[in-house]
């Protein structure tokens, strides 16, 4: 496995046509690394989810393309595209997006399941990786008995249960209060980013900065700056 | 079953108010269309009971007979000239008509008068208690031990009666394969004594029962009965034109057919509506799933399984339910005309099928619009 994780180049994104026609993201080219915590970080319309769709393989490009792990991923057909994002990329949405009718433990096996694991043995590697996010003891509990914090470990349990190399977190903390955020964040700094993983961080949320290793600014789609974290907390 | 299937089990049975509310819809809808069936089934099969009972070959009438109680009676140069064609072993009359019967007790009761050829006693129905010569003794009758027994005052051996001003006497009780569709006890006695008892045209017979050589001796025997203006109709033919009868000219056909439509509207909109509100609902899951890796036919096989899921189990409530109440009902009522047949079971099954099929198709239309940015975008 190569160093870079993700590699988009000259990705351009628009929506509508003629008058309508709003750009999105305006030819932007990064490279996301392994073993790194990567923020896109800007303010509301700046083009920040609308590039991480493009480059986990849910929003097609106009023009660009995006290597993942090698692979310009808009040349496979839809169904491999699927399969990569089942195999390679987790997502933890914005709204977590919980089965509310699931418990937790099987909300958490949903990867394992579409990767065709049997379901007993699905929901045994489940149990486990809600021990990692600290929930075992929530395992038959139903999402929406859970406070907005174990939500959203929840969902990192989800999304790390299917042994993702990437893994991609929309606003993890815009609907948690401060401590909470920050110990998500930490969470994910310590025990989810490892040397064969790649952690993008979608947020605008500022105080938790610090623990990023990179942080990529967007501004009306534009890429306005790459930089290496000075305030790095290790 | 699957995993992905598992998934869709629990978020359709989880879900227990809109579960619920689909398998009314279906079970309701399911149920309406049993019933009307059925009791369309009981009622066409009951207008042919007379043929069964009775279980000729070819029957011979005037042709605007209808139904096998509207008998227009003929003249005796047909049965003689019947017994003459090739092909017929042997050709009997047979009398059916309608008598009052004064009971024990003083009350009138309607009565459905069989009268057997009087050599033969072609087409006279199992004893359960009497013996058959009795039927020759003075004023003898059989009376069948039906539904409709009890509205004679259950008689016994010996029971005497009076049947339109002439003494009857009962020296017979059986039974018959099917009961009639008008709820009026039925006599049987001989041909002569019925013509006797019941006032009556100039001519008496009211069919012709023909008994053929061979199978293959139908056909001509058919050929020259028309010939004489009349018809002569196979038992199957016979009642293919009662049910006809029924079916076309008496509206009932079109009441139950409408009915059921009816009920297939009301079951789709029920079920069609409420499986749609729960793919709303569960669209952004559904977005999820496709955003975490999810392929389109999984997604699809998801739907397809929470509907056909739905419609099984509301079909088998919906055909347990008729079917209790039918139970139920010929419990209390033993002469109910109502009769699942298997042909009532597939036609209500494959009505579901179309339900599952329209609501899995608005479903699956749906979620395939679905685009996993809009979960990205909330």
């Amino acid at each position: 496995m190569g160093n870079v994780a993700i590699k988009a180049n000259a990705l351009i994104k628009w929506f509508g046509e003629g008058e309508t026609k709003t750009i999105a993201v305006k030819s932007a080219s990064f490279e996301a690394n392994f073993g790194e915590l990567l923020y896109i970080v800007g303010p509301s319309g700046s083009g920040k989810t609308t590039l991480l769709s493009m480059i986990s393989g849910i929003l097609k490009p106009n023009e660009g393309s995006v290597l993942v792990e090698g692979k310009d991923i808009w040349q496979m057909k839809s169904d491999d595209i699927a399969d990569l994002r089942l195999h390679k990329i987790g997502f933890v949405f914005q709204d977590y997006h919980l089965f509310p009718r699931l418990t937790t433990v099987e909300n958490v096996a949903i990867p394992l399941i579409l990767k065709k694991m049997d379901w007993n043995e699905a929901i045994k590697v489940a149990l486990e990786y809600l021990e990692i996010v600290g929930l075992k003891d929530r395992a038959q509990l139903q999402p929406v008995k859970l406070s907005g914090g174990e939500q959203q470990r929840v969902a990192i349990a989800r999304a790390i249960a299917g042994h993702p190399d990437i893994l991609i977190f929309d606003e993890p903390t815009a609907s948690l209060d401060g401590d909470t955020g920050r110990k998500i964040v930490e969470f994910i700094k310590t025990k989810i980013l490892n040397a064969e993983r790649c952690v993008i961080i979608v947020t605008h949320d500022s105080r938790i900065y610090e623990y990023a290793d990179s942080i990529m600014k967007m501004e009306d789609g534009n890429i306005i700056g790459f930089e290496r974290n000075t305030l790095h907390v290790a | 079953m699957s995993g992905i299937l598992k998934i869709a089990l629990k978020l359709l049975v989880n879900d227990r108010s809109k579960f619920i509310a689909l398998l009314v819809g279906i079970t309701f809808a399911v149920f309406l269309m049993i019933m009307m069936m059925s009791m369309f089934s009981g009622i066409l099969s009951r207008s042919s009971s007379s043929v069964y009972n009775i279980g000729a070959k070819i029957w011979v009438m005037d042709p605007a007979v209808n139904n096998a109680t509207s008998s227009i009676p003929m003249p005796d140069y047909v049965l003689s000239t019947a017994r003459s064609i090739d092909g017929v072993k042997y050709a009997v009359p047979i009398y059916f008509g309608n008598a009052l019967v004064k009971l024990k007790s003083g009350a009138y009761q309607a009565v459905s008068v069989v009268g057997l050829d009087d050599a033969t006693l072609y087409g006279r129905p199992e004893l359960i208690e009497g013996k058959i010569e009795d039927i020759y003794a003075e004023s003898a009758f059989f009376v069948v031990k039906d539904a409709e027994f009890k509205k004679l005052e259950s008689p016994a051996i010996g029971t005497e009666f009076e049947i339109n001003d002439h003494r009857g006497l009962v020296v017979g009780l059986a039974k018959v394969a099917s009961g009639g569709l008008f709820g009026i006890p039925t006599v049987y006695t001989t041909y002569n004594r019925a013509i006797t008892y019941i006032p009556s045209m100039r001519f008496t017979t009211s069919y012709i029962l023909i008994e053929p050589k061979h199978d293959t001796d139908i056909p001509f025997i058919q050929q020259q009965i028309k010939k004489l203006g009349y018809q002569a109709l196979t038992r199957d033919q016979f009642v293919n034109k009662i049910s006809d009868f029924y079916t076309y000219q008496t509206g009932m056909g079109m009441n139950v057919l409408m009915m059921t439509a009816i009920s297939f509207i009301v079951g789709l909109s029920i079920s069609g509506q409420t499986f749609y509100t729960f793919i709303l609902e569960n669209m952004e899951r559904f977005g999820a799933l496709k955003a975490i890796g999810a392929k389109g036919h999984e997604l699809i096989a998801m739907i397809l399984f929470q509907a056909s899921f739905t419609a099984l189990i509301g079909y088998g409530l919906g055909v347990g339910l008729a079917s209790g109440l039918m139970i139920l009902a010929k419990l209390r009522l033993p002469s109910y005309a109502a009769q699942v047949t298997y042909t009532n079971l597939i036609f209500a099954f494959v009505m579901v099928l179309i339900m599952a099929g329209v609501s899995s198709y608005i479903g699956v239309r749906k979620v395939l619009q679905i685009q996993p940015f809009d979960i990205f975008r909330g």
